[in-house]
């Protein structure tokens, strides 16, 4: 790192980044990976995720994962954001959750109540 | 085969390192379970220094063994959180499953029982540890189906 | 159209999984309704209002009047006075407006209710494993503009305004830790990270660790160029298999941009870091037996003075800080001490972390401004008490600390406030226990782990706590004798006294506090040989 304005260029790069990701019609899919999220069944919910992507053959969705937001009774955590929708946030979402979440929401864009814990 | 880790790579790594004595342990253990004396003398010739401080090292922290132990080893979290939220029922379902007591290991060398302080997952209590893998939520009932992916 | 004569905005609308809004949302329009004002009052459920650190808040429009913190009692007198008779109730009107305090530039999410997210400003919003997204949301802003604009002293100087205490349980200030440091003389100064998270009940900084590792590199880079040190050590527990991976990785990828390594910004200022994995001892987290044990021998303290800050790791001067010091320290440096102060009490500016853990609806942990009363930490974000029962006590500050009986409730939650009450805030844990556990079994339950714990270098500390232990197992299986509550008082008094570290003079801390509170519980075991609670199997 030379200066600020290299910091400054990586930065409004990282940006660009998130939000052309945004912008192209993307859904995204992030899971809580944490111990106390891992701890929970959070990779089982994330093997159950890829699986179901796969065999739907859902191009346009982007699985990352995060921390742990804090919020540890309540993992598995899985957020979903639909483009140009405000974030939707899933609680114990165990992999067969996570099948009906795909099914329900990221297709047919009908969010589970039930399991949401919050959104925005 | 190629490719196996030994004891003299490892302290090839390290040479002239003492500082590295508790990564060169943890290595150790990683590769034979755990620290045999005829290790800790190869590791004590090596960085010379003297077996029974390599020793004492061995034995204060509770990651480290120097007695041979099963292949997964199961740690229960006995802290407080843990205790509060029913550790014991834990404890007794898998005293139970494996049918060993704390400290021991089962006959066959898979499993081997410890105790061990809060592992920081406390937010889903009560909480184990199986060889580097941590299930938290537990309750009685989940054990023998965690167990039977070890078995 | 509808014409509603008052709007009421209120926390809310969202199922709001932290706040305690939800309460006072719900009291409202109960009291609305029973003030038979419903078709002239409209109640508008918003998402977070934004004010958090205000807990919850509600508006009346059109005077745009700003109430907080609201409790579920102040609102008949809300509805009675200003909805019902159009006279503003002086007394809950929030002291600061929003704006001005406001400071979370990115989207809030609505669980997250009273909570000011300093120190976990990334956690679960970023991919912990991209740089990129760190530098995205100002990630080493604060260390470009450290070495590029400030000077050393500037730095620690700026460290020293904001008022910043350590984070780790001892309260020492930061800056202050710092410029001992920067005014030893010597060849080579070090920073080290204290990562070995022990303190039962305590998981916040794994979190950092494992949400935000870079923010941590930031603040090691920061501490080494105000000290004058180009060497860091992060010290994690061996157990934190994911935090080793996720720091190592973040190290790395400082180091492939830069921001590691020589030469960082252009400044001539150079700096690396090194994880040195633990290997299971509670006692580590002491400074100077980490540093024992960074030096590859066993973690044992050593005797204070000479400190770390002049003669630390191999002797030089060593800066050691907590982990969620570190990560405090980019954005003070970015918004300035005054911002910083804006949190948190007059003695302990800024936020703390807790974790809740035990008898409570949301365990989890949170983020909230220091001096908070833990009755609002259990009943306004922790969804209070599971399965209707009474609170019985918490224990502040992980295993070592106090506990805090209902009496105790509305102390205020900062490191001296804490201390005063006889109790400790310690790391931030905070074990919360319902009326259906038994004191003696919980206290027996502690003096075990210390017993294990204790390094055995003192007498009083190795001797003390397997006495203690001895002697509360006895009670607690109807052995125990009529002098034993002396006897452990005395014992305890003689290990906070006369012992070598800080885990032996806080390991009686639980003890004397139960024994002060709870002592009729004692009695009750050892006169009666019965258990009040009848849950400790006596």
């Amino acid at each position: 790192m030379k200066s600020l304005e290299e910091l400054e260029r990586i930065k409004k790069e990282a940006q660009a980044m998130t939000k052309l990701r945004e912008d192209k019609e993307n859904t995204k899919i992030v899971v809580g990976m944490g111990t106390c999220g891992i701890a929970a069944g959070a990779r089982e919910t994330l093997a159950a995720i890829m699986d179901e992507l796969a065999k739907r053959n859902l191009q346009d969705v982007v699985v990352t994962q995060t921390g742990c937001v804090g919020l540890c009774e309540q993992e598995p955590i899985v957020d979903i954001v639909k483009p140009g929708k405000p974030k939707v946030t899933y609680g114990r979402v165990t992999g067969e959750r996570a099948r009906q979440i795909i099914a329900s929401h990221v297709v047919n864009d009908r969010v589970v109540g039930e399991w949401v814990i919050a959104t925005g | 085969m190629a490719g196996i880790i030994t004891v003299d790579d490892i302290l090839t790594k390290y040479k002239g390192r003492p500082d590295a004595l508790i990564d060169i342990l943890h290595e150790i253990q990683d590769v034979q379970g755990f620290l045999s004396d005829t290790s800790i003398i190869k590791v004590a010739e090596a960085l010379d220094l003297p077996a029974s401080k390599v020793y004492g090292v061995a034995t204060f922290y509770s990651l480290f063994t120097v007695k041979p132990r099963g292949r997964n080893v199961i740690r229960i979290c006995e802290s407080a959180p843990c205790h509060v939220l029913g550790a014991t029922a834990i404890i007794n379902a898998l005293e139970k499953e494996l049918g060993i007591k704390m400290g021991e290991t089962t006959g066959d060398g898979k499993f081997t029982l410890e105790y061990t302080s809060c592992i920081g997952v406390c937010g889903v209590a009560p909480a184990i540890m199986i060889n580097e893998v941590v299930y938290g939520n537990l309750t009685p009932d989940k054990i023998p189906h965690i167990l039977s992916e070890y078995r | 159209m509808e014409f509603y004569r008052s709007h009421v905005l209120v926390c809310g609308g969202t199922p709001c999984v932290l706040g305690g809004c939800k309460a006072v949302r719900d009291a409202l329009i109960g009291e609305i309704h029973r003030q038979g004002l419903s078709r002239e009052i409209k109640v508008v459920e918003t998402g977070c209002l934004g004010p958090c650190d205000l807990g919850p808040v509600i508006v009346v429009y059109p005077e745009g009047t700003f109430y907080g913190p609201v409790k579920v009692e102040d609102v008949p007198l809300i509805v009675e006075e200003h909805l019902l008779k159009g006279r503003v109730v002086d007394r809950l009107i929030a002291r600061e407006r929003p704006a001005e305090k406001e400071i979370v530039k990115y989207e809030a999410p609505s669980y997250l209710g009273p909570q000011k997210r300093i120190v976990l400003r990334n956690c679960g919003l970023i991919d912990p494993e991209s740089v990129e997204e760190y530098i995205g949301r100002d990630g080493y802003a604060a260390l470009g503009r450290c070495l590029s604009q400030m000077k050393p002293g500037e730095v620690i100087d700026l460290v020293k305004r904001s008022g910043l205490v350590g984070r780790g349980g001892a309260a020492f200030p930061t800056g202050l830790k710092w410029e001992f440091t920067a005014k030893a003389d010597a060849d080579q100064k070090y920073i080290l990270c204290n990562a070995d998270e022990g303190e039962p009940g305590t998981f916040k900084d794994r979190l950092i660790l494992e949400g935000d590792p870079h923010s941590i590199i930031e603040g090691m880079a920061i501490a080494g160029y105000a000290v004058g040190a180009d060497k860091g050590f992060v010290y994690i527990r061996g157990e934190y298999v994911i935090s080793i991976e996720r720091m190592q990785k973040a190290i790395d990828q400082a180091r492939r941009l830069g921001l590691l390594g020589e030469n960082i910004f252009g400044s001539g200022f150079g700096f690396d870091i090194e994880i040195r994995k633990g290997a299971g001892a509670y006692v580590c987290g002491e400074e100077t037996a980490l540093i024992e044990s960074i030096e590859g021998g066993r973690g044992e303290p050593r005797i204070k003075p000479p400190y770390p800050g002049t003669h630390g790791l191999w002797g030089k001067p060593t800066v050691v800080n907590n982990v969620e010091t570190l990560a405090n320290i980019p954005p003070i440096i970015l918004n300035g001490p005054e911002w910083f102060r804006g949190f948190g009490t007059e003695r302990c500016p800024g936020t703390k972390v807790f974790t809740l853990t035990g008898d409570i609806n949301n365990k989890g942990l949170i983020e909230v401004p220091m001096g908070i009363t833990l009755r609002q930490v259990i009943y306004e974000i922790g969804g209070g008490i599971p399965g209707g029962r009474e609170f019985k006590m918490a224990q502040t500050g992980g295993t070592s600390g106090g506990c805090l009986p209902r009496e105790l409730l509305d102390v205020p939650m900062d490191y001296f406030s804490l201390a005063e009450a006889g109790s400790a805030l310690g790391s931030g844990a905070l074990l919360i226990m319902d009326d259906s556990h038994c004191i003696v079994d919980i206290a027996r339950c502690f003096m075990k782990f210390f017993r294990h714990e204790s390094c055995g270098k003192c007498t009083p500390c190795r001797e003390g706590t397997d006495r203690l232990y001895e002697i509360m197992d006895m009670v607690s299986s109807g052995r125990g004798r009529a002098q034993d509550i002396d006897l452990m008082t005395e014992l305890a008094q003689v290990m906070q006294r006369a012992s070598l570290c800080g885990l032996g003079q806080a390991a009686p801390v639980p003890v004397l506090t139960m024994l002060k509170y709870f002592r009729d519980e004692f009695e009750a075991h050892i006169a009666d040989r019965t258990c009040p609670t009848g849950t400790c199997g006596l």
